[in-house]
């Protein structure tokens, strides 16, 4: 049986075998009344076959039509009321970023670790997976967790867990994504908390995310123009995430992760209103785990700090 | 009056019929007879099923066991994209409507013939065109994008034919959009005398609802596939993320032609199996009305629904719900559907002939495929069976158990007509019922599979999974023997069969009117419909074994 290993799996499952019972339900009905009518009405019989009272038809008709919708719209309005929770991200959870690539998962901890097809977590503690793919179209799925998310090229997206049982889970990739597609699979582990720390403290440690981002952000020159001595005008950086900006053509964006990712990657995309389009595109010169690291950095700096490093 | 009597619509003695109207390799390869290009395709399209069911068969023999031991990755993936490419477009989508439907539907509206004859002898020369570039693509090396060609993969990343496979399907497409426009313009114009739009028998019916998707759906695929060899080749900038383009945007394009086109496989299966239900339990269908508006409603509707395919792929959640709650919607018209069939069945004086062990089969294959879409439809279930083994289960107890199910049961139902012979009931018989079980035992283990997580396309898979897989490669042995059988009776029956007489089934339809096989053009004189379809009976009187009122008799 498959492990319910995650705090959203019992929901999944629920509905799941909720609407196992039905179809065992319509399925007995319909089959058990083809099968009682063909032995019934066979031919060669002698079974009462005279003509089909007026009323039948029509309201039988409109019946059953009646009960079908009421009991489509039952099971949509079940599972979505048990989907909307799971679209909102959870706000404090243990962020890990992911970049997907033919064929490999490669996975960053806040604190700087990095894995390769697997993934420690702790249990009991939400996750968000903030996914970008550097090539084709993948999909992060865990079946133990009922989880599943494809990873796109040039776009973030993102999933979360609560994992609640320690074990290990298969990790696949979902989306067909050329030859060693079927290799590209990997290991969740999920870890007491107390035995997750002693695991990230004995990994290689680099600077954690931002703090690589910082470095990046002066050795790719960012901090030439978005600093706070800069001669060039630049948008300053401080405070961006999150807040509203306006764009050249007068609409207004949302500074998330994916135009940060966006602006960094094709500056001239959406330009800030204000500023001309002079920055160069970062797309070959950063890769995207770099650009991730960028994006954390950016991600870090509130308004009270200086951008100035 | 029995319609074995009407003379003056059926062949003279001494005329030819339209199998002996010509015996050149000209007169069939030139010829603008719905019936003669029906056979064209029915022959075609037999080949392409052989194709596809042979990487069917390899693609499950490798699955045996976890390890990938019977091909290399690149070729499995190879394999799977072939079986998708050649079934999808070079069988299921003109299987039903370009072979049964081209021969039977002037015959059912009474008409000499399509009303573009010359344009359906072109429809099976684009297919053939589109069959041959997507040959040369399978003979040089093959595609391994998936039958879904999914970018940036098909576009940017793939190795392989992906420029010819698209060209061919992009050029069948045409071949569908002619035979649907050809359809619609039949039923229109060409009803003859007494033939009004209620009275149209179902699979008239159902061949007008595919037709309306088929013309208005399938220029959709034509722009997906040219969208992807103007990036393939001409490197504009559509999909890739680098240049600003969206490969999200693909899956969308796509599946607004790919849902419809399940429903240009299916809906001809119901036309299909509402006349074998109707006739061999000799019973008016069960709330005839509903049943066209069922049809109608799952043509309309099924050009909302796409975006279920795309759950996962990053659209907004509230697409996401908006789809999901359309996806429940079009569950009612295909339920009503399975309740009126077996409506039809009650006080029936049922026959068990093989055209009707298939149907009944259909009934409850397409039931299980049905409820298992009331999964998919549901978001949170979806997110943890999407591209698992649990989808292909469920497609493939639609698009085989369903449609492929009806096209049997239509072959065996008119044979008699189309060929003039009978074959032999009792391997027909077993043969639809080795095939019943055949595709259970192939079919159920991979929903247990996709519950358990199994991801499609993967040529190597965790040992866990192997019991599962070992069932179904097994059942998926015993179905590839059941689909053989039929090319020996049938084909036995070709040369040998006993002569059908023109009504054996003692069928209602107009196409019983005339002779088996029937005259060049159709009818001596065109008919004219006196009554509604299915009048087995009279509505208050119990059914006979031979009481039906024929929809014409002889003018």
């Amino acid at each position: 049986m498959l492990p319910e290993a995650s705090t959203l799996a019992p929901a999944v499952d629920r509905i799941f075998w909720g609407l196992v019972g039905l179809s065992v339900l319509i399925m007995g009905v319909v089959g058990g009344l083809v099968f009682a009518f063909a032995i019934k009405y066979r031919r060669g019989t002698d079974a009462y076959r005279g003509p089909l009272p007026e009323w039948m038809s029509r309201e039988v008709e409109i019946g059953w039509t009646v009960s079908t919708l009421f009991v489509a719209l039952f099971v949509f309005w079940w599972a979505a009321a048990a989907q909307l929770p799971h679209f909102l991200l959870p706000r404090d959870a243990l962020e890990i970023h992911v970049v997907a690539k033919q064929w490999m998962w490669k996975a960053q901890h806040p604190e700087g670790v990095r894995e390769i097809d697997a993934l420690h977590v702790p249990v009991g503690v939400p996750v968000k997976l903030e996914m970008t793919s550097q090539d084709v179209i993948h999909s992060f799925g865990v079946p133990a967790f009922r989880i599943k998310q494809d990873v796109l090229p040039g776009r973030y997206t993102a999933t979360w867990f609560e994992a609640k049982e320690v074990g290990d889970y298969h990790l696949f990739c979902t989306e067909y994504c050329g030859t060693d597609h079927a290799r590209m699979t990997g290991t969740i582990s999920v870890m007491q908390p107390e035995a997750y720390a002693r695991w990230l403290a004995a990994q290689p440690h680099g600077a954690d995310l931002a703090g690589e981002g910082g470095q990046l952000y002066t050795a790719l020159g960012c901090s030439a123009c978005h600093g706070a001595n800069a001669r060039v005008p630049a948008p300053p950086l401080a405070g961006l995430y999150g807040s509203q900006v306006v764009l050249a053509d007068g609409s207004r964006v949302t500074a998330d992760e994916d135009y940060l990712r966006e602006s960094i990657e094709r500056p001239e995309a959406r330009v800030v209103a204000g500023y001309s389009s002079t920055m160069p595109a970062y797309q070959d010169v950063a890769n995207e785990e770099q650009v991730v690291a960028l994006v954390a950095y950016i991600k870090s700096l509130d308004s009270g700090r200086s951008a100035a490093r | 009056m029995k319609a074995d009597d009407t003379g003056l619509l059926a062949r003279e003695p001494g005329e030819t019929s339209y199998l002996t109207a010509g015996t050149t390799l000209r007169s069939w390869l030139l010829s603008t007879d719905h019936k003669r290009i029906a056979i064209l395709y029915a022959v075609s399209i037999t080949v392409f099923f052989f194709i596809g069911g042979a990487a069917a068969t390899m693609i499950r023999l490798e699955l045996f066991t976890p390890a990938g031991d019977l091909t290399t990755a690149d070729e499995y993936n190879r394999l799977f994209t072939l079986h998708g490419v050649i079934m999808v477009w070079f069988f299921l989508i003109p299987s039903i409507p370009a072979t049964l439907g081209n021969f039977l539907l002037p015959l059912m509206v009474g008409a000499k013939d399509v009303a573009f004859p010359r344009l359906n002898l072109m429809s099976w020369y684009l297919y053939v065109t589109a069959g041959l570039f997507t040959l040369a693509a399978l003979l040089l090396g093959g595609v391994d994008t998936g039958w879904t060609f999914y970018t940036p993969l098909s576009t940017l990343y793939s190795n392989s034919y992906v420029l010819l496979a698209a060209f061919g399907i992009f050029v069948v497409g045409f071949s569908s959009i002619a035979t649907g426009i050809n359809f619609i313009a039949t039923i229109h114009l060409l009803r003859t005398k007494g033939m009004t739009w209620m009275r149209l028998p179902l699979f008239a019916w159902a061949m007008y609802a595919t037709s309306l998707v088929m013309a208005l759906a399938t220029p959709v695929l034509a722009m997906a596939m040219l969208l992807i060899c103007a990036e393939r080749l001409l490197g504009l900038p559509i999909f890739d993320p680098r240049v600003g383009g969206d490969p999200v945007l693909f899956q969308h394009i796509f599946w607004f032609y790919s849902h419809p086109a399940v429903y240009i496989m299916i809906l001809p299966a119901m036309g299909v199996v509402s006349e074998i239900i109707a006739c061999e339990a000799r019973r008016r269908v069960f709330g005839y009305q509903f049943m066209v508006y069922a049809m109608l409603v799952i043509a309309v509707i099924g050009f909302l629904v796409w975006g279920h395919h795309m759950f996962v792929a990053g659209q907004s959640p509230f697409a996401s719900m908006i789809f999901s709650f359309l996806s429940f919607v079009i569950a009612v018209p295909s339920a009503i559907k399975v309740f009126n069939w077996t409506g039809t069945l009650y006080r029936g004086r049922i026959r068990f002939s093989a055209p009707m062990l298939y149907a009944l089969g259909f009934v409850g294959l397409f039931t299980m495929g049905g409820l298992t879409g009331l999964f998919l439809a549901s978001i949170p279930v979806d997110v943890h069976l999407s591209d698992t083994y649990f989808v292909v289960a469920h497609f493939h107890y639609i698009m085989v158990g369903g449609a492929v199910s009806a096209f049997f049961g239509g072959l065996h139902f008119w044979w008699p007509k189309i060929t003039g012979r009978l074959y032999n009931e009792n391997f027909a018989r077993s043969a639809a019922i080795w095939l019943f079980f055949g595709f259970n035992f192939t079919f159920f283990p991979q929903f247990v599979l996709g519950y358990l997580g199994m991801p499609r396309r993967y040529h190597e898979y965790p040992p866990e999974f192997q019991v599962w897989n070992v069932m179904s490669s097994t059942g998926a042995v015993v179905l590839a023997v059941g689909y053989l059988m039929p090319l020996f009776y049938l084909g036995y029956s070709l040369l040998h069969g006993e002569r059908a007489g023109d009504n054996p089934r003692d069928a209602t339809g107009l196409e019983w009117a005339t002779s088996s096989p029937p005259p060049q053009h159709n009818f001596h004189a065109p008919p004219v419909v006196r009554s509604e379809p299915y009048a087995y009976h009279d509505w208050d009187e119990a059914p006979g074994d031979a009481d039906e009122t024929p929809q014409t008799d002889a003018p």
